[in-house]
């Protein structure tokens, strides 16, 4: 009864804002403004497996690339600069410089320096995803508990074994909500990028069909890159929960005592 | 082997000088358990964490096995009071013992004998594969103290470390305590505020005066070695020298 009751409250809106979308729309004659129905005929019509091939798979590659290399380099970057005071007075007017520039300024001048292949669009996507990840990283690294630090001091625990036991383990849950910030970013501007200057990929495509008056195609693709957003963040959570169940566990012990 | 001579120790910052140990001379000769009482905020924990190479001396000098301590020595292990916060919450019970043994670079097979040898010794044998967040705060401790002898120390030093258990468990770990030290034979110094802990599991009391901190007495605890719960603690010697504790510390804590 209890499941059945949370499965309602999950989808309950969805369902009624679809349904809503669904007759609201039904038989209408607005070209803008077509039906949900003749939207997901157009969807069934346009995404077959070529089109993803085409279109979304190297639209999915480059978000994956940047967004790993975005990680990995806040999470890196962080490291050092949580870690050495020195390397954190020289290295923060700088950040806090480019920090302040709206990543999607970038692509012009990315396209000039680079042309319009892949390496444009992942480039936006790591300048605009390391920041989250940055900071977090940051934060949790200077956060650690000291009675860990000094226990790894008096215990002789030092290098790489401190620095995977340690630093990234203590500051893992900061990471992830870097991570997790970065996640929705990477997909807007891998649009972005993809609608300024691109001859394949779903911003392209979706920006195809608008300029082509394929108006319910051009609606399916947005459906697409929301059902890609939830996708993704699905897979986040669940990644998070394996990488971080001692913390969501300490944490319920916590409360209970 | 742990000799403090002219211990000094001064906290300099924000404009204010405080002095937390004073003039600090003692040595506790190999094998031996020694306990540290003093007044609350006497500097017990200072004194500690320079031993233990954590915290630089003002002046004097600490030697560990006659070596002088600028760093954490080698041979060193370290219980703190605050168990939670000491073990990983990431690793499991076995990986918290094993990995001071990883970073000395001993073979898997090595380790895993200590550590399974370790926690049998703290009773924590079926306890291998918990995170320390799933134990209760005395099994926690266990699990810090089973990593310190896993170690293999020659000195052992624990601050406080039952402070936050209770009673019952807490005369459980002081027994532990006292069966691990006569079974391993390291030098143990064992710092705490409560006097009966103090005069039930050591050899021999250091009393520190209130800060700047110095040894007040230095009393041989003449306890049988087979000591329990229930006969030490209603035994007439152990009154009487917990009251000549007592009224030192009552003594030393007056000007305050």
């Amino acid at each position: 009864m209890r499941l059945v009751s949370r499965v309602l409250l999950l989808i309950g809106l969805p369902v009624v804002l679809l349904a809503t979308w669904w007759f609201g729309s039904a038989g209408s004659e607005d070209f803008y403004r077509p039906s949900l129905s003749s939207i997901m005929d157009a969807f069934v019509r346009t995404w077959t497996w070529d089109m993803f091939v085409q279109q979304v798979f190297p639209s999915l590659w480059r978000l994956l690339v940047g967004y790993v290399i975005a990680v990995a380099l806040g999470v890196a970057l962080g490291g050092l600069i949580g870690t050495y005071r020195s390397v954190r007075s020289l290295l923060e007017p700088v950040l806090e410089f480019l920090r302040a520039f709206p990543p999607p300024v970038l692509v012009p001048a990315a396209i000039l320096l680079s042309g319009i292949g892949d390496r444009t669009k992942i480039l936006v996507i790591v300048f605009g995803c390391v920041w989250p990840v940055l900071l977090n990283t940051i934060e949790g690294v200077r956060g650690r508990d000291e009675v860990l630090s000094d226990t790894c001091r008096s215990y002789g625990i030092t290098g790489t074994l401190r620095l995977r036991h340690l630093v990234l383990r203590a500051a893992s849950p900061q990471i992830m909500t870097g991570a997790r910030q970065a996640l929705p970013l990477a997909i807007i501007l891998m649009v972005i990028s993809e609608m300024m200057a691109a001859n394949d990929g779903l911003g392209f495509t979706v920006l195809q069909f608008q300029r082509g008056f394929q108006i319910p195609e051009m609606w399916s693709g947005v459906l697409l890159l929301g059902v890609i957003g939830i996708v993704l963040s699905l897979l986040f959570r669940l990644a998070e929960r394996s990488l971080l169940g001692w913390y969501h566990g300490q944490r319920a012990g916590q409360r209970e005592w | 082997m742990l000799e403090v001579k002219n211990l000094h120790k001064v906290y300099d910052g924000h404009g204010r000088r405080v002095t937390a140990v004073g003039d600090l001379t003692f040595s506790v000769p190999e094998g031996q358990f020694a306990c540290v009482v003093g007044p609350s905020g006497c500097g017990k924990t200072t004194l500690l964490r320079v031993l233990a190479g954590l915290l630089p001396a003002t002046s004097g000098e600490v030697l560990v096995q006659r070596t002088p301590v600028t760093a954490p020595p080698p041979g060193l292990a370290v219980v703190f009071q605050e168990y939670g916060r000491s073990l990983f919450p990431w690793l499991r019970v076995r990986e918290n013992v094993e990995l001071p043994l990883k970073a000395q670079g001993m073979a898997r097979s090595d380790r895993g004998a200590l550590a399974a040898e370790a926690l049998a010794a703290v009773g924590l044998s079926d306890a291998h594969g918990a995170y320390p967040w799933q134990l209760s705060g005395g099994m926690q401790q266990r699990v810090a103290i089973a990593r310190a002898i896993a170690y293999q120390p020659r000195v052992l030093l624990m601050d406080e470390p039952f402070a936050a258990v209770d009673a019952q468990t807490r005369a459980d770990l002081e027994d532990l305590v006292r069966s691990v030290w006569q079974r391993f034979g390291v030098t143990l110094l064992f710092v705490t505020h409560d006097i009966d802990e103090a005069v039930y599991l050591g050899q021999r009391v250091i009393v520190l005066s209130a800060s700047p901190t110095t040894v007040a007495q230095d009393l041989t605890i003449d306890l049988p070695a087979e000591r329990d719960q229930l006969t030490t603690r209603s035994d007439a010697r152990f009154t009487e020298l917990r009251g000549q504790v007592y009224a030192q510390i009552q003594k030393v804590k007056a000007p305050a």
